[in-house]
């Protein structure tokens, strides 16, 4: 592939004695959806932490855009083009939908130093804070405070946070958790409307979605890469399916 | 500087630090379990004294008084933990905060109204004089005893904390009071005893105290703040951190009294050294706290992961 | 911001000095002025506890530093309040800078208590400087110049001097609420991973925010010991800050109106006890007023048990997070 949007390189992160991220190394090409699976406590989470900026690894780089932002703190990734969902989800409860979007569209769009003018005269803040809701499918939902929404409409906001910052890699975090089939689907249609452009990395545990969404698939397993390719591939291999696919897949 | 000077230093830093150990216990136990900010933790401390300097003129006896004094103010803390503050666990800090810098008001009054501003409390006659630890090393008898009685206290705590059934409560409860609760342990009933056990040593301090310090009213206030200091250090929730804690705080601020002056007097010309040492020796125990955090910003002892 | 409490808030406001004085009630008018500035200081407090949902129990720092500031360059003949004033608000921001950038890097109760040490050391610290009064503290030949004619010696002139620059705090915050900043604090305090998560660079801000609050505290000293024309260590002791605490929290946390309500509250309340004779009480205990403090403390526990929200809520309902 030309060179890869994202490259981690030997990432190693220790809690304790438990070695939840051992030598990692993967590379997502622009524009991909890649999704990352594995058996519970594999270490999905903690990595997508390490790429987004939660968690800082002992050792190893991560390049983003052929540079190493190792360093860098969450806030700074974000303005560089990686945003996250959370598998929790994670919004500002007491405010609307809207003012949910407009906040994250607020934190991308210049600085927060102000400090005397209204933000409510920025019609072109709330403006593109509605298309978004639009493009999520909460258009209606807009004047709702997000903690009464539905488990499935917060998960969905919780994803529209992230795509709010016009994000170039998008790291999204179980967004099925605790869908119903319907709500997955929906979900599943929201991934596919918004991906253009963007290159996702992708952490589920639903496999159907998986193998529907993702061009590449990554598993991890004990904090190590067991294997990475095209899903046909990944469905095939011996060792994944002894691993973690065996219990997971129709036979 | 003498090495006299220096040991008699030390033993009073550890004095020190053993009685900041006894308030710092039980507010760490408080905090870290019922995660309760207690500010009126100062005032049974303040309660204890009053008691056994009221109760030794009662009894005319120095033992008697001290030892009904702690009793009588782990009484008044469970008392006052029934019935109001276990209204608080369930609410958000700064309400914990409001209520419990009330209670340091009525408090106050209450012991104000009952006993007047302040009561004396005298060395008793067998302790008021010094013993002779090595050739030519004397030290006040009294303040032996607060170091016996202080280390006995640290030691029994210790036993009571891991090997008692309750003490596995404890625990179990500063590392995690949710599964605590999930696994039946009697909340109520611990919360209580908790409280009580922190009341009781806080009476221990401040009965042993009593006749070094001034029995006043508000002199829980200022010694609140150092046990809080402690327990920042060692770690909310871990009665080894309070140890720990305590004894680093009682050596610092004590040695730092006395050597301080004495380091800047060999560097600064004397005008100066006199003005600075006093006041760089009364932050000396802020400047380990901060310290302390930079690094380590959970303090040194965790109880919770 | 409603506009009819504000308008009545301001005429009841503007109108009361002149009407005690009037009644040959000319203590009052600096009893009133005390109020405002606490008022102030309270409202400072607010900013930093309320809106930025940091809980500081050290904020005595920042005005005792800005009280001691305008103390020292009075004492040393540096008189005009131009001078005096905005530097004990750049003495508090430094200091609320180096403090903050220190406890910032901490989190819940461990918050806390740093701040409270902090304040705690600047308690100390000012009792050891004998050069400027040590624990007896500094008394100041008179109030800070203020030129154009405004001469702080008078009673009612101070009072108005004081009520305008509340005014001007209180309406600057009710704008930074609105604004980029303000929105951005809220999501900070609302939702602090999340707020990071979405690209808010939230250290600096709460540090910002922490500094703002300070340097308003910092001028709420200087009003202080202008006013009274005497500073001593007591005020860095953290009851002070827990007395500002216990204002912003009876009042309203994070309410516009909670530092104006809650120091009015307090202030009231502690003044009513001790000085007007409640004559049931009087019965049982000859000289109640001597402790005051009881009855006090027993209204604040009872806010706290039955009227959890403060003040404010009574007044206005809550709109938002």
């Amino acid at each position: 592939m030309a060179e890869p949007l994202l490259s981690l390189r030997a990432l190693v992160k220790r809690f304790g004695g438990l070695l939840a991220t051992d030598e990692v190394g993967l590379d997502l090409a622009a524009g991909e959806l890649h999704a990352l699976i594995g058996p519970n406590g594999a270490g999905k989470t903690t990595l997508l932490a390490q790429i987004a900026g939660n968690l800082a690894p002992d050792s190893g780089a991560i390049l983003f855009e052929e540079r190493d932002i190792v360093a860098l703190g969450q806030h700074r990734r974000v303005a560089a083009g990686i945003a996250r969902s959370h598998q929790i989800t994670s919004l500002f409860g007491p405010l609307s939908v809207l003012d949910n979007l407009a906040l994250a569209v607020q934190a991308r769009s210049g600085s927060s130093l102000s400090f005397w003018r209204p933000l409510g005269a920025e019609t072109r803040l709330f403006d593109e804070a509605r298309a978004l809701a639009e493009l999520i499918g909460l258009g209606e939902r807009t004047a709702l405070r997000a903690d009464t929404l539905s488990h499935g409409e917060q998960r969905v906001l919780e994803v529209g946070l992230a795509l709010a910052t016009r994000p170039r890699l998008l790291l999204l975090d179980e967004p099925m958790a605790g869908l119903g089939p319907d709500e997955t689907a929906r979900m599943i249609a929201l991934i596919e409307r918004v991906r253009a452009g963007i290159t996702v990395l992708l952490v589920e545990h639903d496999m159907d979605a998986v193998f529907r969404l993702a061009e590449r698939i990554s598993v991890l397993v004990g904090g190590r890469v067991i294997a990475s390719g095209a899903p046909a591939a990944i469905r095939a291999d011996g060792e994944v399916r002894r691993a973690y696919l065996g219990d997971e897949l129709a036979a | 500087m003498s090495w006299v000077l220096l040991f008699e230093q030390s033993l009073n830093g550890l004095q020190f630090g053993l009685m900041l150990f006894l308030l710092a216990a039980g507010l760490t136990l408080v905090f870290g379990i019922m995660d309760m900010i207690n500010l009126a933790h100062g005032s049974l401390y303040m309660l204890g004294a009053f008691f056994a300097a009221a109760l030794v003129e009662a009894t005319g006896s120095f033992l008697a008084g001290v030892l009904l004094a702690v009793p009588a103010t782990a009484l008044a803390g469970m008392m006052l933990e029934r019935a109001l503050l276990r209204r608080l666990y369930a609410r958000d800090h700064l309400s914990q905060v409001l209520a419990t810098f009330a209670l340091i008001l009525v408090l106050n009054e209450t012991v104000r109204i009952v006993w007047g501003s302040d009561r004396p409390l005298a060395l008793p006659a067998a302790l008021s004089g010094p013993v002779e630890l090595l050739s030519g090393l004397f030290y006040p008898s009294y303040r032996l005893l607060i170091i016996a009685v202080g280390l006995a206290v640290a030691l029994l705590l210790h036993l009571l904390v891991g090997y008692t059934r309750l003490g596995m409560w404890v625990r179990a409860g500063a590392a995690n009071r949710e599964m605590a609760l999930a696994m039946g342990v009697n909340i109520g009933t611990l919360f209580t005893a908790v409280f009580g056990i922190g009341a009781a040593l806080c009476a221990v301090a401040g009965a042993l105290l009593a006749p070094l310090l001034a029995v006043q009213v508000g002199m829980g206030e200022n010694i609140l703040i150092v046990a809080f200091v402690v327990i920042v250090i060692g770690g909310i929730g871990s009665i080894r951190g309070a140890f720990v804690g305590a004894l680093l705080v009682g050596a610092v601020d004590t040695m730092g009294r006395t050597l301080l002056p004495i380091a800047l007097g060999a560097f600064l010309p004397p005008q100066f050294a006199s003005a600075a040492g006093p006041a760089l020796a009364s932050v000396a125990i802020y400047v380990l706290m901060a310290g302390v955090l930079f690094f380590k910003p959970q303090g040194l002892f965790p109880a919770r992961a | 911001m409603r506009t009819i409490p504000v308008l009545l808030f301001a005429a009841f406001a503007i109108a009361l000095p002149l009407a005690l004085a009037a009644g040959g009630q000319l203590f009052y008018v600096g009893f009133a002025s005390r109020v405002l500035i606490y008022a102030l200081a309270a409202t400072s407090l607010n900013l930093v506890l309320g809106y930025g949902g940091m809980v500081s129990f050290g904020h005595a720092a920042f005005v005792g530093a800005g009280a001691y500031t305008a103390s020292i360059l009075l004492a040393e003949g540096i008189a005009t309040a131009w001078v005096g004033w905005p530097a004990a608000m750049l003495v508090a921001a430094l200091l609320a800078l180096a403090f903050g950038a220190i406890s910032l890097r901490t989190r819940g109760v461990y918050f806390i208590m740093i701040t409270l040490a902090f304040a705690q050391m600047m308690f100390y610290l000012s009792n050891s400087i004998k050069a400027y009064g040590g624990d007896e503290g500094l008394t100041l030949p008179r109030r800070a110049d203020f030129g154009l004619g405004i001469d702080l010696a008078n009673e009612i002139v101070f009072y108005y001097v004081a009520l305008a620059l509340l005014g001007a705090a209180l309406y600057a915050l009710a704008r930074l609420a609105g604004s980029r900043f303000g929105r951005a604090i809220l999501a900070i305090r609302v939702n602090e991973a999340r707020a990071e998560a979405i690209g808010f660079p939230v250290r600096r801000y709460k540090l910002l925010c922490f500094v703002v609050g300070g340097a308003v505290g910092g001028l709420a000293g200087a009003l202080l010991a202008s006013h009274g024309k005497y500073v001593n260590p007591n005020v860095f002791h953290w009851t002070q800050s827990g007395t500002l605490m216990i204002m912003v929290i009876l009042g309203g946390v994070g309410r516009l109106w909670g530092g104006v309500l809650g120091a009015g509250a307090l202030l009231g309340l502690e003044h009513l006890i001790a000085e007007v004779r409640i004559d049931w009480l009087a019965a049982l205990a000859p000289n109640y007023a001597q402790h005051a403090n009881l009855g006090v403390g027993l209204v604040l526990l009872a806010v706290v048990l039955f009227a959890p929200r403060g003040l404010a809520d009574l007044f206005t309902r809550r709109r938002d997070g």
